[in-house]
């Protein structure tokens, strides 16, 4: 592996994460309505004007949150407590710690997604691979179309109508939720059934919406791939349909495929935002969407960190693995 | 097999995509007409809250019902539908002129330039786009229709620049690029008629594709809550459908139109830009 490779990569990794953690500072800092201002209001509000001096409640919060201090003094200790992994408490859920609100969410998508992710990848592969194969009968043709419809459609208006016909209509699958409402977590069958019952319509509309887009790619890679001299040999040699399509066509179509994967993988922790927020699932989409609605900007600036440094990083690794698995792709790319 | 399945592209593969252009330009075209002559039918009072009695089933008064607030929805659909496309037409053609104007820069100055402007790419493109948008989103404080678009148009540069930079590098090294470089044209005049012009089609495809891209954007944003709270988009009524519970209430007359447009908007796109790209890919596969 050329050493200024790896070297360059590193610092495009570097710059994207101070990139990120510089953005991620300063935007919500030009927001308008000062957080701290409107969460006291609010408190004014409810407590029916109890609250006996507001201002210097709200000089002793800023004082706690590190608010009244200069802005470069704040970017300096905003890059210390990061290196510390600490993202701060939630303004809204105060004193819950950012950490906290993100690590009880994050397994919740981490298994939604990618599981969803990997199933998706394999059927679309799967049909892609069949659909690209001139032996393959007429009718079968038939999902292309069908398939490119899939491929258009956002996978968060899919779930919308997901939960209208198998959670209204049909009333087989909870409508949202992670688990049942107000039951403990446990490790026993009754729960984990739940659990899956809960995932099954998210992780479908996850599935449905992916499957139209690996099967096209597949199917075109399949397609290129069978004007490739070594199928061409494979037949004169007197090969087996099967083994000519399992072992040559769909083995050399896969590489692409799973660069792909490894793309897709990369963005589970970006999640499906918008089905999460349409099932109320517990998970990191659910999350920022409920910070937005309340203004709560640690939380969102923490969630918004961890997509940008996840997904930098695992881009990186990639990065440095692929020409290791494919050596087709060169280190050095234009 | 293998040459028996180029004799069948060779007579199939033509009028097949011609067709998903057709189809693709089709939907798009009935989706214009009914966001142009569709709101003149109705009194744009009729999309206000409490226009109506709220929560009125489909009947001939009101052929899709009224929505929970009292506004007609298939007024509100009419008036919606003009303002989606605006955003993806708007952020679209924005992103797009960003996009050809780096991506031409930097494919045929190489060096520094190229340098810095791939690197700022490659770094943005790593960054989820909708994080971005959601952090830049947030921080506004009051949304307009051309504001998110333009906030759109900030991240939909990146996939025109990156195409539009692929191509400009090999019409770069073309003879005839060569023979004006030769004859002491500028480089800025190279660029604007020599191999800009050969750009044309891809420009097109990444247009449609642009264009797909920004629409999703702002769907997913106004989805999010994050949208023009006082103008309707098609994304703003799955919100508010979203937000007073249309689905759990049954009100299906509420929240499926809108689904059903932005799909078919996608699918137009989709079919489109499809049918683009493969006629954009044989007329170079001609060419050479």
């Amino acid at each position: 592996m050329p050493l200024d490779y790896v070297v360059k990569r590193f610092g495009l990794l570097i710059v994207t994460v101070i990139l990120g953690v510089t953005i991620n500072f300063m935007l919500p800092r030009m927001m308008p309505g000062d957080p701290v201002e409107q969460k006291l209001n609010q408190l004014y509000a409810t407590s029916g004007g109890q609250m006996p001096d507001l201002t210097a409640m709200i000089e002793s919060y800023r004082a706690r949150f590190g608010l009244d201090q200069p802005l470069w003094n704040q970017y300096l200790n905003y890059w210390w407590s990061l290196v510390h992994f600490d993202l701060g408490y939630s303004l809204d859920r105060f004193p819950e710690r950012v950490s906290d609100t993100i690590g009880s969410a994050l397994p919740w998508t981490l298994g939604l997604v990618g599981t969803s992710t990997l199933i998706s990848f394999t059927i679309g592969t799967l049909l892609g691979g069949l659909l690209g194969w001139p032996r393959v009968p007429r009718p079968v043709r038939g999902l292309i179309p069908l398939l490119m419809i899939l491929s258009a459609i956002p996978y968060f208006l899919l779930g919308l109508v997901l939960v209208f016909v198998f959670a209204i209509v049909l009333k087989l699958f909870p409508a949202g939720g992670g688990y049942p409402y107000g039951s403990a977590l446990r490790y026993d069958v009754s729960t984990i059934v739940a659990i899956l019952q809960h995932a099954f319509l998210p992780a479908t509309s996850i599935i449905l919406a992916g499957i139209g887009t690996w099967a096209l790619a597949m199917r075109g890679m399949i397609i290129s791939i069978l004007g490739e001299d070594y199928i061409v040999l494979a037949e004169a040699k007197g090969l087996k349909q099967r083994r000519i399509f399992v072992w040559y066509a769909m083995r050399n179509a896969l590489l692409p495929q799973i660069t792909t994967l490894g793309l897709a993988m990369s963005h589970v922790v970006a999640g499906a935002i918008l089905v999460e927020v349409i099932f109320a699932y517990p998970g990191i989409g659910y999350k920022l969407f409920q910070a937005i609605g309340a203004k709560d900007y640690f939380v969102i600036q923490g969630i918004v960190l961890l997509m940008i440094v996840a997904i930098a990083v695992i881009l990186f690794i990639l990065d440095l693995i692929y020409p290791l698995i494919d050596p087709r792709i060169a280190y050095e790319r234009r | 097999m293998a040459a028996q399945l180029k004799a069948r592209s060779r007579r199939f593969r033509f009028p097949e995509l011609d067709l998903t252009l057709v189809i693709g330009i089709g939907i798009l075209l009935a989706i214009l007409l009914f966001a142009l002559v569709g709101p003149s039918f109705f009194d744009p009072k009729s999309t206000n809250v409490g226009a109506f009695p709220p929560r009125l089933t489909p009947s001939g008064d009101h052929w899709l019902g009224t929505d929970a607030q009292g506004r007609d929805v298939l007024a509100a659909l009419t008036y919606a539908t003009p303002q989606t496309l605006k955003i993806g037409f708007l952020a679209g053609i924005v992103g797009l002129g960003i996009g050809v104007i780096l991506g031409l820069v930097s494919g045929y100055f190489s060096g520094v330039v190229d340098t810095v402007i791939r690197t700022a790419t490659d770094v943005l493109n790593t960054i989820p786009g909708i994080a971005l948008l959601v952090v830049i989103a947030t921080m506004m404080r009051s949304m307009t229709v051309e504001l998110m678009a333009l906030i759109i148009a900030a991240l939909a540069w990146r996939y025109p620049a990156r195409a539009v930079r692929a191509q400009t590098l090999t019409l770069r090294e073309r003879a005839y690029v060569q023979v004006a470089k030769l004859n002491g044209v500028g480089g800025l005049e190279i660029i604007i008629k020599e191999v800009l012009p050969n750009l044309l089609p891809y420009i097109a495809a990444s247009f449609v594709a642009t264009v797909s891209q920004a629409t999703l954007s702002s769907i997913g944003l106004e989805a999010l809550g994050l949208g023009p709270q006082n103008t309707l988009t098609l994304g703003m009524m799955i919100y508010w459908a979203q937000f007073y519970s249309a689905i759990l209430r049954n009100m299906w007359w509420w929240w499926a139109p809108p689904i059903v447009v932005i799909i078919l908007i996608f699918v137009g796109l989709l079919f489109t830009s499809s049918g683009m790209d493969q006629l954009v890919n044989t007329r170079l596969r001609r060419i050479e």
